[in-house]
């Protein structure tokens, strides 16, 4: 068993993406499945700062995750928002026919 | 080492299992909780890299906060998923060419580059040994980085402005504080005096 260096979390953070967009792409009328694909993006992204922080020895890399962090929850915050409004209106939260704002 | 390695592959497996059954369950209330079992196993892993700060910020505001307001909102909207679920296995293949490329891409850029040994030396803040992980992080956070740091309490502060006005509706028939009549009350509208004659009434 080799030693785990930073290929390994790339690869991992990789993988976690790529989940991620076929999420999104899976769930296509479920906008809350979809928010939780953002959410693991996210996730990807900031494995990938720590790890190269960790191994580079550099701090900046965990400062950005941070802030990542920061924006993914008021991400989160608004998007839900935005779908109790949706399904206030609509009763409905599919968002395969959001097209009322279509000229 | 091999406690580590060991550590290494058992929280990046869970991770992966995890996310996958997040994009796949059919209830939305599992993929919720798979969604925790993610970031807590996320966590671990920033445990083992040695950012144990943010390891126990992304429990509090992962798991505390975003996923149990997905559970809120989940489990507060009346939502027929067996509906929403329809259709759903005719976009796998989209997702699998899509998530396929984009894999691809990320192998082919994984495998090109090299790091440059010279990358050391110009870390803009690099990890000493003899302070903590919070320690450090908070040294540079809050001189260096301080207008970064602001901007961020902005976006919280913006966002969650936004969230209250596009929720916020007024309804008709609840008794609600209306600020602008308490103040513009005088003392004639509300203290009248009457002279009350013994053994009579008003």
């Amino acid at each position: 068993m080799a030693e785990i260096g930073l290929s390994h979390y790339l690869i991992l953070a990789a993988g976690l993406f790529t989940i991620g967009i076929f999420g999104i792409f899976l769930n296509r009328k479920n906008v809350i499945i979809i928010l939780m694909s953002v959410e693991l993006i996210l996730l990807a992204v900031n494995i990938n700062l720590v790890a190269f922080s960790s191994f580079l020895g550099d701090l900046t890399g965990q400062v950005f995750a941070l802030l990542v962090l920061t924006v993914a929850a008021a991400e989160a915050a608004i998007g839900l928002a935005i779908l109790v409004v949706y399904f206030r209106n609509r009763g409905s939260i599919a968002v395969e026919d959001v097209n009322t704002m279509r000229g | 080492m091999l406690l580590a390695t060991l550590a290494f592959y058992l929280f990046s497996t869970v991770l992966i299992v995890a996310a996958l059954m997040v994009v796949s369950a059919r209830n939305p209330v599992h993929s919720v909780l798979f969604l925790i079992l993610a970031f807590f196993n996320a966590a671990a892993l920033f445990v083992l890299l040695g950012a144990e700060f943010l390891a126990m910020v992304l429990i509090i505001v992962y798991v505390g906060a975003v996923a149990v307001l997905f559970l809120f909102v989940v489990m507060m909207l009346d939502i027929d998923f067996v509906e929403l679920r329809q259709g759903f296995l005719n976009y796998v293949p989209y997702g699998l060419v899509v998530g396929g490329v984009l894999l691809a891409e990320l192998a082919i850029v994984g495998f090109g580059w090299v790091i440059s040994p010279e990358a050391g030396a110009v870390a803009a803040n690099p990890i000493s040994s003899d302070t903590t992980n919070t320690e450090a992080l908070g040294l540079v956070l809050y001189t260096k980085y301080v207008h970064v740091f602001q901007g961020a309490g902005m976006v919280l502060l913006v966002a969650m402005i936004g969230a209250i006005v596009l929720t916020h509706r007024y309804r008709e028939g609840v008794k609600r504080q209306s600020a602008h009549q308490q103040v513009g009350r005088r003392r004639e509208d509300a203290v009248e005096l009457r002279k009350v004659r013994p053994g009579e009434g008003l």
